[in-house]
């Protein structure tokens, strides 16, 4: 359906008009509630973008996003559907927590911030490595896969965080980091920002974005994973080795979704708890697939995400009848129209466009 | 009776009182998967009957209407998938999840506005469902073990619990044994075979789909109404999910997958029976880990290690006319 | 008495190519007809025609005297015609029963007419000698039970007309002399049967009368008998094939390729390749020719790395091909590239090309790992700058680097295919069907394209089921029926009705 449009309809034209309807539904939605849609967008936009300290936490957000989104739109480039970021980011937050209890006394900060971001990024791809093998060679579908990893993970979790409780404590959380452990705040530099936790992890995730692109779209191995995602049969003509391929790309989309913790743990809280990824690995998944799997896009979906979950949490303070859980909603209609009904529009855009001509 | 038998008799009941849950879920992916068309968004449809039951059924005191309620919600839901699957034929994953993500938020964000008690609905009190005493229960009330087996094992239930244990047999019986059943079956194996056959391979996959979406609905009634007498946000906890996996681990077959639902619901009590138990020889086992095993398990059949798990062949691929 | 079947001016066609033209003939009631022709005759768009998947442009189709009309197979099947069709339309895990019930279950119940049914099936399967258990379950039937199941289907649908496609394609010699006697007893019930082949074995072994197609129209509608191989293969092959494209004297250098005593199974023991043997010298075309179907799709996977044989010997430039000790092909192709050899792919679209990459990026597929810089990325200034120039020396259109291939049209996607694997300049050429689905004029220069390759010193494999093409570009030709090489040729032996008899099965007596 798509060959008949024109590269900037498919890019840009449909993206946009999907993405319109989720929003449109929601803004029923908030009318049905008794609310203005016009004037939660306001307060949304005061409060995630126009506020500094607003915007700093949508950036804040956004970081931790980014790393999702990649996770879930790289393994999307190899024609796989990684559901398990959840669970992913998840684990590597251990694996975040042992390298620092380890470390935290013994290294300085400059050395400590790397170990804990190879800590996360180990952990993170060990998590995906089980699906990733069970695919390539045994044709498991790597959907079912991660979802059980992710429902694994939340028990393994479970059990270790109540073992790293420091006695005589109740909150079900690992003791805090040494000070040295904690990444370098922007408000340091923008004291505008206020007592946000926006830290550098946000630099971290841009210069992700930007080796994402260059790798997947000029370097020789994007080129083998796109031909694998796109056709396999071609892929296998062209000399690829499809199952490395599948492993190494399921590993890279664990790493990816594990450096997600570094913002939320050593940026923020300073402490493993429970359910810290508080869905930012689905929230990876609306990412990918409305960023139709490109930087930019990406870039530009964990942004309205980030907005989402603070504009949002402000708009729920102000307005009782559209709570926090709204953002999952519109989560949920994001995916369903950039992803399931992605060509909802095509034949109508391709009728208008043939009656121009 | 001693401290021992209390835990395993609590478990068996446990057990057969968290079975329906995913037995309802089970059986509406099996006829949904079983025609072609991957249903992941159990989670969703359950999630959402499970509320509409219960603000119908509090707030017309009558748990029918409530569960009535529920199967249209749940119908919608259902056509919703397959009119993206089936005549998008879009991506049936992405739907199933983005009906999951979506379901969970609009459950909570409804149920904080018409109740105003945190996304949750008030309890239903007296308006559940009634449980069923078996006739002469009085009468072996004295007997040791049949007694007790007969009044709380058997019987002592929710009518949804029989219906659900009911449901499997019938489920069999449809599948294997009746026209309908033939036809969806071919349509997920090789839908090009049914069509040239002369079945209509769309029609029946939007049936199949709104069965499942029938079905599913009793899993939320179940949970809300019966269960807990409210509903609380989320509080499918992956149970749709769990339903979806003891299909794979019943490769698709009723029966299978009823024994399937049965050790989760097993593992679920065991997991509550065994917190602070101490074992023999291995001393405390987290619940956490217990939790763990029916995925695991999973894992393990997805492998291929255990018994080869075959899906429906043409699972997950819209049907295209070949000619 | 009336003919079963009378097609009256038969003309069908697919946009600019003339599927059927002017098609007429008659098959009398209780024969075996069978129908002949080359890949592109026209054979499988007529019958498609009588089971109602297409409707002619013009003309009428008599049935017992009566003109019908057609318009889908559900008529087709109530006027009593059945086809079983090369690929089984069966429920792989379901029972022979249970296959045949599918559509016709009559009523609610399976149960209620399950036994009737199979009462009826294992009557139908005594009566025609088909040995096949209703109660099996399909994928533990062999190939031949399965196609049996396929015929038992038809008949208990009461077909009078049964249309068999290309049946003995899978068989093996014995399940081909089962069939033909399931076929000798629908005769004598009165039955008639049209089978549809290109294996003119058969055609003398079974048939009462015979049609032969060529280009879409009918050569000769002729009683078998009184008729022999050499005129069956003349019809199906006969007319003047003229070379006239210039080439360098025959000069071929030292062997590039040797292979000897290849064989190939599949799963279910089916013998794909047996005994292949040839070799193939620098500066040679030799081009394999034969219908499709025969094992000529398989070599070329095996010999371009995308599938492992059973068992032979494969000499690449004096040393074994690596095939090693893997239990699969996955990235064996990039191994074989390296070594020199190149691959044009019979399925352009599957195989070949990436649709939804641009022309510039298909021109690096399968070579991306060769042009990649020291850090491992691509220099795309380069590989546009190549592209253009690859272009226009090749003359694809249109001239834009950036489109996806997928909106060329095929006769200039396969240009960028061809372009490609020449410019790696490989020692060995394998090249499968490379004018399918390509316009008059640009095959032309495909094929001034491979003599030039040729004439520099590569050596050449060709695939091709065309045998003007073959007759163009060939320097020895090898014939392919059954999964075995039938017989060789040089290319001043070119002789039709010699081809045409190594294509339809008749090895050198």
């Amino acid at each position: 359906m798509n060959k008949d449009l024109p590269r900037w309809a498919t890019a840009f034209a449909l993206p946009l008009l999907n993405l319109l309807s989720a929003l449109l539904v929601t803004a029923l939605v908030i009318h049905l509630l008794g609310e203005s849609p016009t004037e939660s967008l306001a307060i949304l936009i005061n409060s995630a973008v126009i506020n500094p300290e607003g915007l700093s936490y949508t950036l804040f957000y956004a970081s931790t996003f980014i790393f999702t989104g990649l996770a879930v739109s790289i393994a999307m480039e190899a024609g796989l559907f990684n559901i398990g970021a959840e669970g992913q980011m998840y684990f590597a937050g251990l694996g975040l927590t042992l390298a620092m209890l380890t470390f935290d006394s013994s290294l300085p900060a400059l050395f400590l911030i790397p170990v804990g971001m190879i800590g996360a990024a180990l952990f993170g791809a060990l998590w995906a490595f089980v699906p990733g093998y069970l695919q390539a060679k045994r044709g498991s579908h790597v959907v079912v896969t991660t979802i059980m990893f992710n429902y694994i993970a939340a028990a393994l979790m479970n059990t270790v965080i109540v073992k790293l409780v420091p006695p005589g404590e109740q909150n079900p959380a690992s003791r805090a980091f040494a000070a040295a452990a904690e990444m370098p705040r922007l408000n340091q530099w923008f004291p505008v920002l206020g007592e946000t936790p926006l830290n550098i992890s946000f630099f971290l995730a841009i210069i992700a974005l930007v080796i994402y692109g260059v790798v997947v779209s000029r370097s020789a191995w994007g080129f083998k994973l796109r031909a694998t995602g796109l056709n396999k049969h071609a892929a296998h003509y062209a000399g690829i080795r499809i199952s490395k391929m599948i492993i190494i790309v399921m590993l890279i989309s664990g790493a990816l979704a594990g450096l997600g913790s570094v913002n939320s743990i050593m940026g923020s809280t300073h402490y493993l708890s429970l359910n810290f990824v508080g869905g930012a690995g689905f929230i990876g998944i609306a990412i990918a697939l409305m960023g139709r799997q490109h930087p930019v896009g990406i870039f530009l979906s964990a942004l309205l995400f980030g907005s989402l979950t603070q504009g949002g949490f402000d708009l729920s303070l102000e307005k009782q009848n559209i709570p926090p859980e709204t953002v999952i909603l519109v989560q949920g209609l994001i995916i369903l129209f950039c992803g399931a009904m992605e060509n909802l529009y095509a034949p109508a855009l391709a009728k208008l466009l043939k009656l121009k001509k | 009776m001693t401290l021992d038998d209390l835990h395993i008799g609590s478990i068996l009941v446990s057990t057969v009182r968290n079975a329906p849950v995913l037995i309802f879920a089970g059986m509406a992916g099996l006829f949904a998967e079983r025609s072609g068309v991957i249903d992941i968004g159990l989670e969703g449809k359950i999630l959402a009957s499970a509320f509409v039951s219960a603000a119908v059924a509090f707030t017309t005191q009558n748990p029918w209407y409530g569960v009535m309620a529920g199967i249209v919600v749940s119908m919608m839901l259902a056509s919703l998938q397959a009119y993206i699957a089936i005549t998008q034929k879009g991506n049936q994953l992405v739907a199933g999840i983005a009906i999951n993500i979506a379901m969970s938020g609009l459950t909570f964000v409804v149920a904080q506005y018409i109740f105003q008690q945190g996304g949750r609905t008030p309890d239903l009190g007296q308006a559940r469902l009634f449980d069923v005493v078996l006739p002469g229960t009085a009468a072996v009330e004295g007997i040791p073990f049949i007694g007790w087996v007969y009044a709380h094992l058997i019987g002592g239930h929710s009518v949804l619990v029989y219906m659900a244990f009911a449901l499997v047999p019938l489920v069999h019986w449809i599948v294997y044994h009746s026209r309908f059943g033939l036809r969806l079956r071919a349509c997920g194996e090789n839908p090009h075979a049914a069509d040239a056959a002369g079945v209509s391979v769309e029609r029946q996959r939007y049936m199949a789909m709104l069965i499942a979406g029938f079905l599913c609905s009793f899993s939320g009634a179940y949970l809300s109404i019966v269960q807990s007498g409210f509903f609380l946000r989320d509080m499918s906890a992956g149970a749709g999910y769990l339903a979806l996996t003891a299909m794979v681990f019943g490769n698709w077959r009723p029966l299978y997958t009823f024994m399937g639902c049965l050790m989760f619901g097993f593992f679920g009590a065991v997991q509550i029976q065994i917190e602070g138990v101490e074992l023999p020889g291995i001393g405390r086992l987290p619940g956490a880990m217990i939790q763990m095993v029916p995925y695991v398990l999973t894992v393990i059949v997805l492998a291929g290690l255990m018994a080869k798990s075959v899906a429906p062949k043409s699972l997950g691929i819209p049907f295209v006319k070949s000619r | 008495m009336q003919p079963a079947v009378e097609f009256r001016g038969i003309s069908k066609h697919f946009g600019a190519v003339k599927a059927n033209t002017d098609v007429s003939f008659a098959i009398a009631k209780g024969s075996i007809h069978g129908l002949v022709g080359e890949n592109g005759a026209g054979k499988s768009t007529l019958m498609s025609i009588l089971y109602g998947y297409y409707r002619a442009d013009g003309g009428d189709i008599l049935l017992d005297g009566q003109a019908c009309r057609i318009h889908n197979s559900q008529d087709a099947i109530a006027l009593g015609i059945g086809m079983v069709h090369q690929h089984f339309m069966l429920v792989e895990n379901m029972t022979v029963l249970d296959n045949v019930m599918l559509g016709s279950e009559g009523g609610f119940k399976l149960q209620s007419k399950r036994a009737a049914v199979e009462a009826k099936l294992r009557e139908i399967c005594a009566r025609y000698r088909l040995d096949v258990d209703p109660l099996a379950t399909i994928h533990d039937l062999s190939v031949g039970a399965q196609q049996r199941v396929e015929i038992l289907k038809q008949i208990y649908r009461s077909a009078n007309i049964l249309i068999l496609d290309e049946p003995t394609a899978v068989l093996t010699a014995q399940e081909t002399a089962s069939l033909f006697e399931i076929l000798r007893l629908f005769k004598e019930q009165g039955k008639t049967i049209i089978l549809i082949t290109h294996k003119l074995q058969e055609i003398l072994d079974i048939t009462d009368t015979v049609t032969v197609m060529r280009g879409g129209r009918v050569i000769g509608a002729v009683p078998t008998a009184g008729t022999t191989k050499e005129d069956l293969a003349n019809m199906m092959v006969g007319r003047p094939i003229e070379n006239n494209l210039p080439r360098a004297p025959y000069n071929p250098g030292a062997p590039v390729l040797r292979v000897e005593n290849l064989q190939l199974s599949d799963d279910q023991q089916v013998k794909l390749l047996a005994d292949i043997g040839f070799t193939l010298r620098a500066g040679e075309i030799v081009a394999i020719a034969g219908v499709s179907g025969n094992g000529q799709s398989e070599l070329m996977e095996i010999l371009s790395g995308m599938r492992l044989p059973t068992s032979g010997k494969l000499e690449f430039l004096g040393k074994d091909l690596p095939f090693g000790t893997r239990s699969d092909a996955d990235g064996l192709p990039r191994t074989f590239r390296e070594l020199g050899i190149a691959h044009v792919p019979e399925d352009r679209l599957r195989d070949g090309v990436v649709k939804a990459f641009s022309v510039m990026h298909n021109t690096i597929l399968g070579y991306q790992d060769k042009l990649k810089n020291k850090w491992g990325l691509l220099n795309f200034k380069a590989i546009a700058a190549r592209c253009d120039a690859l272009m226009k020396s090749f003359d694809v259109r249109p001239d834009n680097h950036d489109l996806r291939i997928g909106l060329l049209s095929g006769g200039n996607q396969q240009k960028v295919v061809i372009a490609r694997e020449v410019l790696a300049q490989p020692k060995l050429m394998l090249v499968g069907q490379p004018t399918r689905g390509v316009d008059i004029g640009t095959i032309e220069s495909i094929h001034k394209q491979l003599l030039a390759l040729r004439d520099s010193g590569v050596a050449i494999l060709l695939v091709s089921v065309e045998l003007e093409e073959v007759r163009a570009l060939a320097d020895r030709i090898l014939v392919m029926c059954g999964g075995r090489i039938t017989g060789e040729l040089k290319i001043e032996e070119f002789d039709t009705t010699r081809i045409g008899l190594l294509m339809g099965g008749m090895h050198k007596s």
